[in-house]
């Protein structure tokens, strides 16, 4: 058992596990922090980002100065975002029989994966990630490919040239693997190959392994994943949640009895609470707006936003904030809220009950429909037409280096009334502005992320009593800028292993068993015999198939009788062919009775002596002695085949096969 | 229930030790007690809830969840009751419906109460597609897809490897608003399937759905009316999309009516439950809702004295009671208009009648009714057909099949086609009856890996398609079993290996030394066991595998050599042939 970690970032993860004869790839994430090094792409030129310097040298050479920009101190790389892939050398990927998604954050490689490495397995995914998954790609491709951008810098990836870069780009990780993004077409081919699966649903692996996808309470559709045997068991926990969100509840019990529990996808800010973090990011929003600015709320298309809306439908009223026009622009604007309305089996209990009614789950139908929530795919069109300010905008992309975002960032960045507040915990919300600098507008930070932190954790570990934790590198150590925080790790019995991007993990496993079949013809057959109370053995002597990964037992054919008229070929002529298999004995021969036995078939001869260990019968006669000891019997004859096959089955009478 | 009859599904299947009651359901041509099921079938005394591991209900309607609230509250049955998220929905809405006209409207008494519906639904358990639902540790349910209405599934029942698939109603050909059913080779030992078209082969669906947009749009055309009455989920939507797309492109004026109450709120559970609906509405539903429909308005009691031309879809679907009959009455006079039965109407109710000819019927008050409009039937109901139930065998590959939800005649013809075509035992009980099915399940075992290892390692190395004997002890302690080597077994019982040991005197001519005897004996056996591994030993024995050979002179005879050959009972094959080898001597060496 293997797992092959090719992804450093611990909620983005990209593992391969080899299991029995399976290599079962678990989520597929695409690191997109590598875009913050970038210089935003403005959908209307923006005077501010084209007049920025051209970096210099500090030995004044200026041949990266077409590549890379100055601002406020920053250095970025002006040219297409990219993005960081998972490794595509540790192991051969195109021999991936299968990959299993737990959300959908954590597919946004795939088209990489399954269009470029000669993979031709399948992907599991349940129908809200894969819905969902895909309208975050549309996103992403869309707001890249609308801004088609000339240049495409490579100059600075040289190792000799990255070395004389400032920080973050000189210390910035296996850039030459950073690629643009994909296409479509790429998108809808990647998607193709997903098979969708419901929560609970065994799939079987080629007859060895049995994949479950199990709800994690994170998202809608988003799983948690068990990869067993009849007797391993490997829990792959991937952004789970234990909050009352919109989610299904997440499905802990199911985690039990774990040989290995795979631990991805924690909190990014452990030390925030995300209920304090929506009550803080209502009252900024209701405060700015009151005084007449507006809000960016830089935002996934789907996640996160359904939940503050779902808080600001409860809070406008009382807030006075119902003439105030909220926006939600992105492509998948419409989609995303009309895809969130048709999975109640994915939703939470109460979600549920409302769509028994039959009512919309959630109450941005109502936002929408007394026109308090307008949504458009993008700023060009009707928005501007509608477009009221003070107001409100949802848009993406939350690294703010693409997306309708950066327009409004331009928009609104002069002005000390306007607010941005981060909701959403992937990106360093310094780093996110960086290019925005020097920036008049209020920043408000309130990630909000509702995943497992390190007390649920601990709590969960406790509860399910895996035998082995594996974890990424960083889940093991403080975080480092709050080294003293011992509390902000795993801790667990034994100590949880730890991967890194790049390694490969051999995971502490041992089989013993495996599950046969025994067909009823050969089970009608058997004999047991209760060796101790309670206990019962029957010896098996059988024909084993193996298909499909599958063992069966059956009686073994019969032997071809010769037919009876035909010289009875001796069997003794033919040399035996392979060792046929005797049972093992047991037991002990009582002498008295073994010579009443003798007596009885004829030997009138018997003579018994006694020695240091046992006895010695002799057959004076037939020259032969049979030697009894505890846990031996010896016969020592003549060549008298007869005679000895009719010593052994006596023999054998006493004792017990096995 | 349903055996060989449609009405008041209700089917109880003993697998291995555990109880699964399937549908619940009430039959619409009686009014009297045998309108429910009868539980004293299953248990006479003693509580349902100690009987039975838990109810199944494959899908909303009345015939198949009608009873639940009898039997859970007023019979009494506290165990779990499973159906999809859909079914719980819409359950309950029809289930009040249909207390309301037993009740409200015929003024039974002794009729279960809203409360009792509410309390039942608490019991229900909602199931997604293909989850395994583990009832308890041995029993598992799976939903599979069925396409008969909104939620409507087939159930997988396993207990260890024996298993039963009861297909509830279902339809094999994908229709206007719903997929078809599909189920993977589970190879059941038995497959309950409906029956309900078991003669029939449906003729393509387009050809109906043309013919029926003919008949609409003629009576439309000369001024008629047209009443089609339906239940207020399934097929009335199916039909309502047909009629609306067919307005939209012949642009036609005429008023199309829903009948309100019930079936404003089941286009919203279409809606809400799109995720169950066929591909092409899931695909467009962000564009485009299906169910939004603009020439489709609320129907008001008052529009059908209205002059004109108009359609109306009416709730009940049988003519059985409420407004499609009322609607029927006033309609029924004039030849100029049409009803259209979409489905099969149960014995017993107006529909059952008008359909079979029947043109003067006697309605409440000894009043005559005569029936002048056009009675046309077309089926839409989503059974499956013969072909469809064909074709479900051969998804599923059962072992046995049994027949439910038909008539005995149409099953008998079935019957004999599937024995025929799959060679598997077909069953069709009536009501009260009991089938014995014999089931021959193989019994899973813990391998050791040790033994199993061994056996596979030798495996390839001889002939692969030999078969490969294996030898192994099967330890039995309580319900565990567990093949083990015999030396794993003996050891854990903490009991010694005896070892039996045969040692035999073969006497040879042979005037030589002993050693160059030996070295003789060696080459022979050499040359003839050349799958063997023969070795000579320093100290002048010889080994064949674990074998041994030795030489001594005869005391008294020089030129006879006496070989001690010496095996364990392990290798009693190879020692016996041995012996016997050596018996005849060796060959005259060759110069």
């Amino acid at each position: 058992f293997f797992q092959y970690c090719l992804s450093g970032h611990p909620t983005l993860p990209c593992n391969v596990l080899k299991f029995k004869s399976t290599t079962i790839m678990l989520d597929c994430g695409l690191d997109m922090t590598s875009t913050l090094n970038f210089l935003p792409l403005p959908l209307v030129q923006s005077p501010r980002l084209s007049k920025l310097p051209g970096w210099v040298l500090k030995d004044g050479s200026t041949f990266l100065d077409k590549e890379l920009k100055e601002c406020s101190g920053h250095v970025f790389v002006d040219s297409v975002p990219e993005f960081c892939l998972p490794e595509t050398e540790l192991l051969d990927l195109s021999t991936v029989d299968v990959i299993l998604i737990s959300n959908y954050h954590c597919m946004m490689a795939l088209p990489y994966i399954t269009e470029y490495t000669g993979f031709t397995g399948t992907v599991y995914a349940t129908e809200p990630t894969v819905q969902i998954g895909r309208l975050l790609m549309e996103e992403l491709v869309n707001s890249i490919e609308r801004v088609p951008k000339a240049q495409s810098a490579s100059m600075w990836k040289n190792k000799e040239v990255q070395r004389l870069l400032p920080a973050p780009l000189k210390d910035a990780v296996e850039v030459s693997m950073w690629r643009k993004c994909y296409t479509m077409p790429e998108v809808n081919s990647a998607l193709s190959k997903i098979q969708l699966v419901g929560y609970s649903q065994k799939i079987e692996l080629f007859g060895a392994v049995q994949v479950t996808p199990l709800s994690s309470g994170y998202a809608l559709g988003s799983s948690n994943w068990i990869i067993q045997s009849h007797y391993e068991k490997v829990s792959y926990v991937s952004g789970s949640s234990l909050l009352t969100t919109h989610p299904q509840p997440m499905d802990q019990a199911s985690l039990k009895n774990s040989d290995v529990l795979i631990l991805t996808g924690l909190t990014q800010i452990p030390t925030a609470n995300p209920d304090g973090m929506v009550g803080e990011f209502c009252s900024n929003l209701a405060m700015t707006v009151r005084n007449g600015g507006n809000v960016l709320v830089p935002c996934y298309p789907s996640g996160v936003i359904y939940d503050l809306l779902e808080c600001l439908y409860q809070y406008i009223d009382s807030a006075g904030l119902s003439n105030v026009p909220f926006y939600f622009i992105s492509p998948v604007a419409n989609s995303s809220l009309e895809f969130s309305q048709i999975f109640a089996e994915w939703l939470c209990h109460n979600k549920q009950t409302k769509v028994y009614l039959p009512e919309p789950p959630f109450p941005h139908a109502e936002l929408i429909q007394t026109n308090k929530l307008k949504h458009y795919p993008s700023i060009h069109g009707d928005f501007s037409n509608d477009f009221k300010q003070p107001c409100v905008v949802f848009t993406g992309h939350p690294s703010l280096r693409f997306g309708d975002v950066v327009h409004f960032m331009e928009l609104w960045g002069k002005s000390s009334l306007n607010t941005v507040i981060f909701t959403e915990p992937d990106f360093s919300y310094l780093d996110a502005l960086a290019p925005y600098q020097p920036l008049a507008m209020k920043c408000v930070y309130c990630p909000i992320d509702t995943r497992l932190n390190f007390i649920q954790v601990s709590k969960l570990l406790k509860e399910v009593q895996p035998l082995h934790v594996v974890c990424p590198e960083q889940y093991t150590q403080p975080p480092p800028t709050q080294s003293h925080r011992t509390d902000l790790m795993v801790e667990c019995q034994p100590p949880a292993m730890s991967y890194r991007r790049a390694e490969v993990l051999t995971l502490p496993y041992k089989r013993r068993y495996e599950k046969i079949e025994i067909m009823p013809d050969l089970a009608d057959s058997l004999v047991p015999l209760e060796i101790k109370p309670g206990i019962s053995l029957a010896t098996v002597s059988a024909v084993l198939h193996t298909k499909d990964n599958k063992h069966v037992l059956q009686l073994p054919p019969k032997p071809p009788q010769p037919p009876a008229s035909k010289k009875r070929k001796r069997v003794s002529e033919d040399v035996p062919e392979c060792k046929s298999l005797k049972p093992l004995l047991s037991g002990s021969i009582p002498v008295d009775q073994f010579v009443q036995t003798l007596e009885k078939h004829g030997f009138s001869d018997v003579k018994v002596e006694d020695t240091a260990k046992g006895h010695i019968v002799l057959l004076q006669e037939a020259e032969t002695l049979i030697q009894l000891e505890e846990d031996s019997t010896h016969i020592i004859c003549d060549n008298d085949e007869p005679l000895r096959v009719k010593l052994r089955d006596l023999v054998l009478k006493f004792l017990q096969k096995f | 229930g349903a055996g060989q009859d449609v009405g008041r599904s209700c089917i109880l299947v003993s697998i291995a030790g555990k109880n699964v009651m399937l549908d619940c359901g009430m039959h619409m041509g009686y009014n009297d007690d045998r309108r429910f099921p009868d539980f004293s079938y299953i248990t006479q005394n003693g509580r349902l809830t100690d009987f039975l591991d838990c109810v199944i209900i494959s899908h909303f309607h009345l015939d198949h969840c009608g009873a639940l609230p009898y039997f859970s509250e007023m019979v009494g049955y506290d165990g779990p009751i499973y159906m999809t998220h859909p079914t719980k929905a819409i359950c309950p809405i029809l289930l009040e419906d249909y207390r309301k006209i037993t009740v409200d409207k015929k003024g039974e008494t002794n009729f279960f109460t809203s409360q009792m519906i509410k309390d039942c639904m608490k019991k229900v358990v909602a199931v997604h597609l293909h989850q395994t639902v583990q009832v308890d540790e041995e029993l598992e349910i799976k939903a599979y897809y069925a396409g008969h209405v909104l939620g409507a599934a087939m159930f997988q029942i396993k207990v260890g490897c024996e298993s039963v698939v009861y297909t509830g109603d279902y339809n094999m050909t994908p229709d206007r608003h719903l997929g078809a059913a599909w189920i993977d080779k589970c190879r059941p030992d038995l497959l309950i399937s409906e029956s309900t078209y078991a003669t029939t082969i449906r003729d393509s669906k387009r050809c109906r759905e043309r013919d029926f947009l003919k008949k609409v749009h003629e009576t439309v055309e000369r001024g008629g009316k047209v009443l089609i009455p339906v239940f207020a989920l399934g097929r009335a939507q199916e039909l309502c999309i047909l009629l609306e797309t067919f307005w939209e492109r012949m642009n036609l004026k005429a008023p199309i009516y829903f009948s309100t109450g019930l079936t404003e709120k089941a286009n919203h559970y279409y809606k809400l439950f799109i995720t169950w609906t066929n591909q092409k509405i899931r695909k467009t539903f962000v564009q485009r809702n299906m169910f939004e429909f603009k020439h489709i308005k609320a129907f008001d009691r008052a529009f059908a004295d209205n002059p004109g031309p108009m359609v109306v879809f009416a709730t009940p679907g049988m003519l059985h009671a409420g407004q499609s009959l009322q609607i029927f009455r006033k309609w029924a006079g004039n030849e100029k208009n049409m009803v259209i039965m979409p489905g099969y109407c149960v014995q017993g109710t107006v529909g059952h009648k008008i359909l079979s000819g029947q043109r003067k019927l006697e309605m409440e008050g000894r009043q005559i009714l005569e029936v002048k409009m056009q009675v046309e039937y077309m089926s839409f109901s989503a059974h499956a057909d013969a072909k469809g139930i064909m074709q479900l065998i051969r998804q599923a590959e059962p072992r046995n099949v049994l027949l439910v939800h038909g008539e005995a005649k149409k099953m008998e013809f079935l019957k004999q086609k599937i024995e025929q075509e799959f060679h598997v035992s077909c069953f069709m009980p009536a009501n009260g009856e009991t089938t014995t099915i014999l089931t021959n399940p193989c019994i899973p075992v813990d391998i050791s890996l040790g033994l199993l290892k061994r056996e596979t390692a030798i495996g390839p190395s001889a002939d692969a398609k030999k078969p490969k004997l294996m030898h192994g002890s099967l330890l039995m302690k309580d319900n565990s079993f567990r093949l083990v080597s015999p030396e794993q077994a003996l050891k854990e019982l903490g009991l010694a290996e005896h070892q039996l040991r045969f040692t035999c005197r073969v006497h040879i001519q042979d005037p030589r030394k002993e050693h160059e005897t030996v070295l003789r004996v060696y080459n022979h056996l050499k040359g003839i066991l050349k799958d063997y591994s023969v070795q000579h030993l320093p100290d002048g024995s010889i080994t064949v595998e674990s074998i041994l050979i030795q030489a001594t002179a005869h005391s008294e005879d020089q030129g006879t050599k006496v070989l001690l050959v010496s095996w364990t009972y392990q290798d009693e094959e190879l020692g016996s042939y041995l012996t016997s080898l050596l018996k005849k001597g060796l060959p005259q060496s060759t110069p």
